[in-house]
């Protein structure tokens, strides 16, 4: 009788790979079971107010137009808080990657990832109790100066409890976000290509236009993305800081809402119709935020060919 | 459009550690000089000192001069980004920028410094550096298609290519064939033969029979030990190099016997 030797198997090896690739496949599975049990808890529960008679919900006209101004002033204070943090974040994990000295730099990098650690309720009392008074002469300035722009339309908010405060408080939440992604990114710029850039006689900023952001470029909208994720999600510094009202286009008036503040605040003393119309509320923050999302992979996977991944 | 480059009495520190001591050597324009020796006796340290790329490395310095046409490189007031225009550099391992096309690879140290080039006469660098580096022929059809999709020999002409589009007076290689095929590696050394027709060559390899096919003149570097410094031991005719060298280290070394 003849064996073929190479038929006979390690037991343990071929059990442990068994064990290891069924572990990977359940946590697999549950991430896709999970977002499908969200979504579907959502989509149940919001039935009721997307198809109630527009007179029950909120405000008398129906469901969208209840959410509408919610989802523009959603939009309007995420991006905002994104257009303030992303140039300051990039700056900041540039000057920490590739200017300041190693001491600095590291001491720096410890800051900025303590600036995340911070709760957002005490981000929001901040806002509540320290900006907004002390920022609201400058949007009387801005009122009087510059308020033939909607944007800056008077009267200001004598408070400076607006939708700008809020905004400028949620840049100030999503900037170490941003900041430590990029830096990891930065740091990861092939040695090679930078000393590329330097051979061919690149000052320090020419190398890290040409070598660090082309290849830091994907990293860099995730970063963004998750910042925005962060900010369109972000509740207890806006109820705190925004003394909510109607859609306004200035931006230093009173007034506006997001989506997330408006749940929080009122979901505690809501009931029947109302609930399901603030779990509606939430189903159209879990699209939106989906939607930025397969964005963000759209943008990055537009230019796999130069990724330099091949 | 070559210089020569004198270097007087050149330290190359490493922070307090004195990796390269007491370099004295006189490089010929438009001629190949190959750089060999074993592995960390500091070759590949002093051919970056000669167009300061060292600097890279934090607490790197040197003293002593290089001389360039007789102007100091590390003279008062004098900016290693305007000295690394004058003297290009090719590394190790090809690395043209990924996120580039062949095309825009080529013109990247041209676009440096805000100059502003016309259409016309940027189709005319490429090609003509490209043609300068041997690939004109293998790439004329897709110069939109990212640099990094070539072949690793590709790569480094492409490399090459780029260097030579700025119109440097010296072309530094480091080990630019140790990452390459046989075949590849042929077609860069029959392009170093010609590079020094109008540029000033200097290339550091391991690989004796290739300083023995492309350059003109050899110098050896050795290091005694360990945490030593490393030293120009011989510098000469590489004909006399490898045939009738006057250190016994440099026989022993070419001979085969160590290194």
């Amino acid at each position: 009788m003849t064996t073929n030797s190479l038929t006979t198997s390690q037991g343990a090896g071929r059990a442990g790979d068994k064990v290891f690739s069924g572990a990977t496949l359940a946590a697999g599975c549950l991430i896709l079971a999970v977002l499908f049990g969200v979504a579907l808890f959502l989509v149940i529960q919001a039935i009721p107010a997307l198809v109630a008679p527009p007179a029950d919900i909120q405000g008398g006209h129906g469901f969208f137009a209840y959410i509408g101004p919610i989802v523009v002033g959603t939009l309007i204070a995420a991006v905002i808080a994104i257009v303030i943090a992303t140039p300051v974040a990039i700056g900041v994990a540039l000057f920490i990657s590739h200017y300041a000295p190693r001491k600095l730099a590291s001491g720096l990098g410890y800051v900025v990832d303590l600036l995340a650690a911070i709760p957002s309720v005490v981000y929001g009392a901040w806002g509540a109790a320290f900006l907004a008074p002390q920022i609201s002469p400058a949007y009387g300035w801005l009122a009087s100066n510059m308020g033939w722009l909607p944007i800056f339309q008077g009267p200001a908010s004598a408070t400076g409890k607006t939708i700008l405060t809020a905004s400028i408080v949620l840049s100030v939440m999503v900037l170490p976000i941003i900041t430590s992604l990029s830096r990891e990114i930065f740091l990861q710029t092939p040695k090679l290509h930078e000393e590329a850039a330097l051979a061919l006689g690149a000052t320090r900023w020419e190398m890290i236009k040409m070598a660090v952001l082309p290849f830091g470029r994907p990293g860099i909208v995730s970063a963004i993305m998750l910042g925005l994720g962060r900010a369109l999600g972000e509740t207890m510094a806006v109820a705190l800081v925004l003394s909510s009202g109607v859609l306004t286009a200035s931006l230093i008036q009173t007034g506006n809402q997001t989506i997330a503040a408006e749940i929080a605040l009122n979901f505690p003393e809501a009931s029947g119709l109302k609930v399901s119309t603030l779990i509606a509320a939430g189903l159209v923050l879990f699209v939106i935020t989906l939607g930025v999302n397969m964005i963000a992979r759209w943008i990055i996977s537009r230019h796999k060919e130069f990724s330099g991944a091949n | 459009m070559s210089k020569r480059i004198d270097v007087k009495d050149l330290n190359v520190y490493y922070g307090s550690f004195l990796a390269v001591e007491g370099v004295n050597i006189n490089i010929e324009a438009k001629s190949v000089t190959a750089f060999i020796g074993p592995s960390g006796c500091g070759k590949s340290t002093f051919l970056r000192t000669l167009n300061r790329m060292h600097e890279v490395l934090p607490g790197a310095r040197v003293e002593g001069e290089v001389l360039l046409d007789g102007d100091n490189l590390y003279g008062p007031g004098v900016d290693p980004v305007s000295v690394r225009t004058q003297v290009g550099m090719v590394f190790q391992r090809p690395n043209p920028f990924p996120t580039m096309s062949i095309r825009d690879n080529v013109l990247a140290g041209v676009k440096l410094n805000n100059k502003r080039i016309s259409k016309g006469a940027a189709d005319a660098l490429v090609e003509k550096s490209l043609r300068g580096a041997n690939l004109w022929n293998e790439v004329k059809d897709r110069l939109e298609k990212p640099g990094s999709g070539l072949s690793g020999g590709q790569q480094q002409r492409l490399c090459i290519a780029r260097a030579i589009a700025v119109e440097p007076q010296v072309i530094l290689m480091d080990e630019p064939c140790s990452a390459l095929d046989p075949i590849s590696t042929l077609a860069v050394e029959d392009l170093i033969n010609e590079l020094k027709d109008e540029y000033t060559v200097v290339i550091v390899t391991h690989n004796m029979q290739q300083a023995a096919r492309v350059s003109d003149k050899t110098a050896f570097f050795n290091i005694a030990g360990t945490g030593k410094p490393g030293k120009l031991i011989e510098f000469a005719d590489t004909t006399t190099i490898f045939n009738n060298p006057s250190q016994k280290a440099t026989e022993d070394y070419v001979s085969g016997r160590f290194g």
